[in-house]
């Protein structure tokens, strides 16, 4: 039988161990040997936390793989849906720099009124050069008013309903302008090809023409407005029994890729049919 | 009703025509959807409106298109003429009749517009017209000859069908 006094004796004495204990710890006296206490606890714990993640991830991973791929498919929805609206802002700003382009255009020339349109369709027939444009008569456009864009001469209206136009362009077999070389001031006749290339023929031989030469309308005829510029030389064909030399013509404008043309509304061509005299039979 | 139903089906194919086909040349020949389908729609079997879609298909063609009044209209009638014989000759094998119809079809409405163009004072370098236009022009009917056969062929089923004998 213990007595009172020696309980009170193993107290005290674990309390000074704890206390001792305490001190120690605090003090980082215990960290070497907590170190080799506490590694392989935390050895086995990690083994027991990993297995039982993968447990857990097995059970759970049906759940989780649906909410991924209904994720995915949500996500693979609004991509092609930004994608689509980014197309659609791409052509809005390569349009905005096509209007841009004809509205400097027309500041630079403001004698000419116009009226913008876009091209909307090409003849079906293969052997014609036209193209259809979405304004017609309820815009003012008539037959032969002069059509323009900014790089250059694109054509002229050929036809016309209420709400559309057709357009023949000066690439086409049956188109024939007037023109004049630059700098040499010398006149001839554009013509058309079935390939889409252009030719200036009837260039008088004691004509100097260059390559790089600038070909613009010279508004003989009354059928174009003068001073347009058409394209340039890139070919001068001339030959010592031929009457007139040709020279092939790079246009100015890219025909492969009419967007949108000015068409020139207050030009009238001229009719010159009653000026050609005619011959008298005797 | 077989009759009627040319005029939107035109209608679509001159829009997709002017819009998209004319601006896809090989060299510088497009296909002809409208003969296409004047063709293919000829050919069907139980079809007895050929000529009527190539009087609609030659008037839709020639409102649109610059070339001389009524060149399409007389190409388109003789292109019907033309598979009509050929539905008589070869119909075991409409697929070959259709390929047939689209070679001479195709050279058929192109030489009747440059005799159009010429006799309109607008001459046509034939050389250049055949290599560079017509050649093409035929090898891209060729490849929507089939496709083009085989909707008409889905469209003649569904306004003909066919009468089962009991």
């Amino acid at each position: 039988m213990s007595s009172p006094s020696s309980r009170t004796i193993q107290t005290v004495v674990l309390a000074l161990l704890v206390i001792g204990l305490i001190a120690l710890a605090l003090g980082g006296y215990l960290t070497p040997i907590s170190r080799y206490i506490l590694t392989p606890l935390v050895t086995a714990q990690t083994w027991l936390a990993t297995r039982f993640q993968a447990v857990q991830s097995y059970i759970s991973a049906p759940q989780d793989i649906a909410r991924i791929r209904q994720r995915n498919t949500d996500l693979e929805a609004q991509v092609s849906k930004l994608q689509a609206e980014i197309i659609d802002l791409k052509q809005q700003i390569a349009e905005t720099r096509i209007l841009s382009a004809l509205v400097g255009f027309a500041r630079a020339n403001p004698d000419n009124q116009y009226a913008a349109a876009a091209v909307i369709g090409r003849d079906a027939s293969p052997f014609l050069q036209y193209v259809i444009i979405n304004r017609g008569s309820d815009y003012g456009i008539r037959r032969g008013m002069p059509v323009v864009n900014q790089q250059g001469l694109v054509g002229r209206i050929a036809a016309v309903t209420a709400s559309a136009a057709r357009v023949q362009l000066i690439t086409d077999n049956a188109s024939t302008i007037n023109v004049r070389l630059d700098p040499s001031q010398t006149q001839g006749v554009l013509q058309g090809q079935i390939t889409g290339d252009v030719v200036v023929n009837m260039i008088p031989q004691s004509a100097k023409v260059q390559i790089g030469d600038l070909v613009l309308t010279s508004g003989l005829g009354g059928t174009y407005p003068p001073n347009i510029l058409i394209g340039q030389v890139t070919g001068v064909r001339n030959r010592d029994y031929d009457l007139f030399q040709s020279a092939s013509i790079q246009p100015a404008v890219d025909f492969s890729q009419l967007e949108i043309v000015l068409v020139i509304t207050n030009f009238r061509p001229v009719d010159i049919t009653p000026l050609v005299p005619t011959p008298v039979t005797p | 009703m077989a009759t009627l139903i040319s005029v939107p089906i035109f209608t679509a194919l001159l829009i997709l025509q002017t819009a998209i086909i004319s601006r896809i040349p090989l060299l510088h020949g497009t296909a002809d959807l409208v003969l296409l389908a004047v063709l293919a729609w000829g050919l069907q079997k139980r079809v007895q409106t050929a000529w009527q879609w190539g009087i609609i298909g030659g008037l839709m063609v020639g409102i649109v298109s610059a070339l001389p009044l009524g060149t399409s209209l007389v190409s388109y009638l003789l292109a019907v003429m033309i598979v009509l014989a050929l539905r008589q000759r070869v119909w075991q094998v409409p697929i070959l009749a259709m390929f047939v119809a689209t070679f001479f079809g195709t050279l058929l409405t192109q030489a009747i517009a440059v005799i159009a163009l010429r006799l309109y004072g607008n001459v046509i370098p034939l050389g250049e017209a055949f290599s560079l236009i017509t050649l093409p022009s035929v090898l891209l009917n060729f490849l929507l000859a089939i496709p083009a056969y085989a909707l008409l062929g889905d469209l003649a089923h569904w306004l003909y069908p066919e009468e089962l004998e009991v």
